[in-house]
């Protein structure tokens, strides 16, 4: 399908067709000082006319002087609790007569629609597909929930301070992993397909053919998301930087200002750590077993069968930062960063892994 | 037949919040009554069968002689003690007594000071007796005591997470106050435990459930002081429920100086 244009006043049209198929509409929407992700019914549960405004340890909203509806970037939430849920019950047994009654509880798949996936998301989506769908093992909760979701991406106009997805050729064009994609122009969308269900999903739209101009515009307003980009990460040969600088005194310095407190890898849109317990009512006639997000970052985390592996926060920070740029790559086949910046404005502390990386690299050994 | 420890619960210091939390159990507690056998429990029922007890709660700090000699008692005649609340497991909020002078007050709140025997400092029942298992928390939440209790009864280790708050915020999606508003927040360097409800309610966490393990509390300090929070404001929220615990201490009396 080629470059269409939907006039703004038409984008309801998309979230009822969306709602209309069955879809939950998913998208940004601004609630508790930030743009979260949330359940959207109308066009006007789109944050129009805000932008955010983020550095290392600090994010706000602010007024935009236009109506845009797409007017920022990524915000504290990411699309892993829709697709990875925080919490899940994975298996429950219940005590009879006849010995333990083993169970699977049958949860309902939910059909999302995400609206708003913008090009880092994408890429962090294809990171969590190989963790959880391309490896020896398949993750039954994700599959299910991810071959149910159908995604309309937004192409970037200006990016945050944070955003560094150039340096790890995630954005900020959307190029594969979506339905259909929109570039928001002042009078409307330029619209493209990128899967024969978008394709479809477009047919039903009021849409007009692109003009030449348009399609300049969109080119012009995409380009400025790409000048706004001022945070770099030199990712040449990272990981054997990375893993041959073990011990780099500036893991000990890192220690210094590190709360550990995992917010890093809570925000982080590929990070997929979780711990799996028992949980049983007080007679212990019935278990369940549950699984929630947890982190390297988390003391108890590394405890094995007689003490904590990782007992120190430099360790858990290197721990961190090695698998992300380095070991991922080993065990994945990319690397575990896209590029978003969520972890830069999240901690509240405001470390910067690229600064780190940058720090390391410069007095190498 | 499946073991009913011999439980015995023990007040010290302290507001009762904490064995309350026990009667709070509301949905739970006749499940809790028939799994232990409550043999001394005076907020709860007066009939007191004497000792020794399989387990022993104890609520409150340590602030009298008598109290101190009484912990000890308690202690010989307890298998497993286990403190419940933050008076037990750190001093409490009237541990703000060991940085004034404590004659001074007796003298302001009592007539005639002179019957009143207190010690100078209000301390954790640790620093008296060896403790078996804390249960932290101003108060206490009443799930964890109840997990606690089906623990004891199952023989197991009990599940009480020793993260940060942080992660409790993530995992329901709260957007982090101190980051989106630049609220002075305890939470990264406070144990969970409450499933971080402050945040979500715009309030920056109060650090009841006490310091999380290796907690980097002069990191997120500094980092307060160099965002605009003054180290006069962050004196008392460091010296809060749990301020005599030795992380928050530190940190609280380096920015007093
Ligand atoms: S490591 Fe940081 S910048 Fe990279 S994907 Fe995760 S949150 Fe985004
Ligand atoms: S890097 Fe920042 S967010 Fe991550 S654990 Fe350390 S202090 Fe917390
Ligand atoms: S609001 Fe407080 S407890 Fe919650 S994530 Fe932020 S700093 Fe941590």
């Amino acid at each position: 399908m080629p470059a269409a244009f939907l006039e703004k006043c038409q984008l309801q049209t998309l979230f009822d067709a969306l709602r209309g198929d069955g879809y939950q509409v998913v998208g940004p929407t601004v609630s508790q000082d930030a743009i979260v992700y949330d359940e959207i019914r109308t066009v006007d549960d789109l944050p129009r006319g805000w932008t955010d405004v983020q550095e290392p340890g600090k994010y706000r909203l602010e007024r935009r002087e236009d109506d845009a509806l797409f007017g920022y970037v990524v915000g504290p939430h990411s699309w892993k609790k829709y697709l990875f849920p925080p919490l899940t019950t994975v298996a429950a047994a219940d005590r009879t007569d006849a010995g333990w009654a083993m169970s699977t509880p049958a949860a309902a798949v939910p059909r999302y629609a995400f609206v708003g996936v913008r090009a880092c998301e994408l890429a962090a989506i294809r990171v969590q597909d190989r963790v959880f769908l391309e490896g020896p093992y398949v993750d039954p909760i994700y599959k299910a929930r991810r071959e149910a979701t159908l995604i309309v991406a937004v192409n970037c106009t200006q990016a945050a301070a944070t955003c560094f997805c150039t340096s790890m050729n995630t954005g900020p064009r959307c190029t594969a992993g979506f339905d259909l994609a929109l570039t928001e122009l002042p009078a409307g969308f330029i619209v493209e397909a990128g899967s024969d269900r978008g394709t479809a999903l477009a047919a039903r739209l009021p849409l007009r053919e692109a003009g030449e101009q348009d399609l300049a515009q969109a080119d012009e307003v995409r380009e400025r998301a790409v000048n706004d980009i001022q945070r770099r990460m030199n990712t040449d040969g990272i990981r054997d930087l990375l893993l041959g600088n073990l011990e780099h005194p500036r893991w000990n310095e890192l220690a210094t200002r590190c709360l550990s407190c995992t917010n890093c890898t809570m925000v982080c849109p590929t990070c997929f750590c979780t711990s799996v317990t028992e949980v049983s009512d007080l007679q212990g006639d019935h278990v369940e077993r549950q699984r929630h997000w947890d982190s390297c970052f988390n003391l108890d985390f590394s405890y094995m069968n007689g003490g904590l592996v990782r007992n120190n926060v430099r360790s858990r920070y290197r721990q961190w930062l090695t698998h992300k740029l380095a070991s991922w790559i080993d065990q994945f086949g990319s690397s575990g960063c896209v590029g978003c910046g969520r972890c830069i404005t999240w901690c509240p502390v405001g470390i910067d892994l690229t600064e780190e990386v940058a720090a390391i690299r410069e007095t190498a050994s | 037949m499946t073991y009913r420890p011999k439980l015995a619960v023990f007040k010290f210091a302290s507001c009762d919040g904490c064995q309350l939390s026990l009667l709070d159990a509301e949905d739970r507690l006749l499940d809790v009554a028939g799994a232990v056998d409550i043999a001394y429990f005076l907020e709860a029922t007066s009939r007191v069968v004497p000792g020794p007890y399989d387990v022993a709660l104890v609520e409150g700090s340590i602030t009298t002689p008598h109290d101190a000699e009484r912990i000890r008692e308690v202690r010989r005649q307890s298998k497993f003690l286990m403190t419940i609340g933050a008076c037990a497991t750190a001093g409490g909020i009237q541990a703000l007594r060991n940085w004034a002078d404590t004659s001074e007050y007796l003298k302001v709140v009592y007539a005639r000071p002179e019957y009143i025997r207190t010690l100078a400092t209000s301390t954790a029942i640790a620093d008296h007796v060896p403790v078996d298992f804390e249960l932290r928390g101003c108060p206490i939440n009443h799930h964890q005591l109840v997990e606690v209790i089906a623990a004891l009864v199952a023989g197991r280790r009990p599940r009480t997470p020793g993260h940060s708050v942080c992660l409790d915020c993530k995992r329901r999606g709260t957007v982090c106050i101190a980051v989106a508003k630049g609220t002075p927040c305890l939470g990264p360097v406070t144990q969970s435990g409450c499933g971080a409800i402050c945040p979500a309610y715009d309030r920056g966490c109060y650090g009841c459930y006490g310091p999380v393990g290796q907690a980097n509390v002069t990191s997120l300090a500094d980092h307060y002081v160099n965002a605009g929070t003054s180290p006069q404001q962050l004196v008392p929220l460091l010296r809060n429920f749990n301020g005599y615990a030795p992380e928050f201490r530190k940190e609280s009396e380096r920015l007093a100086r």
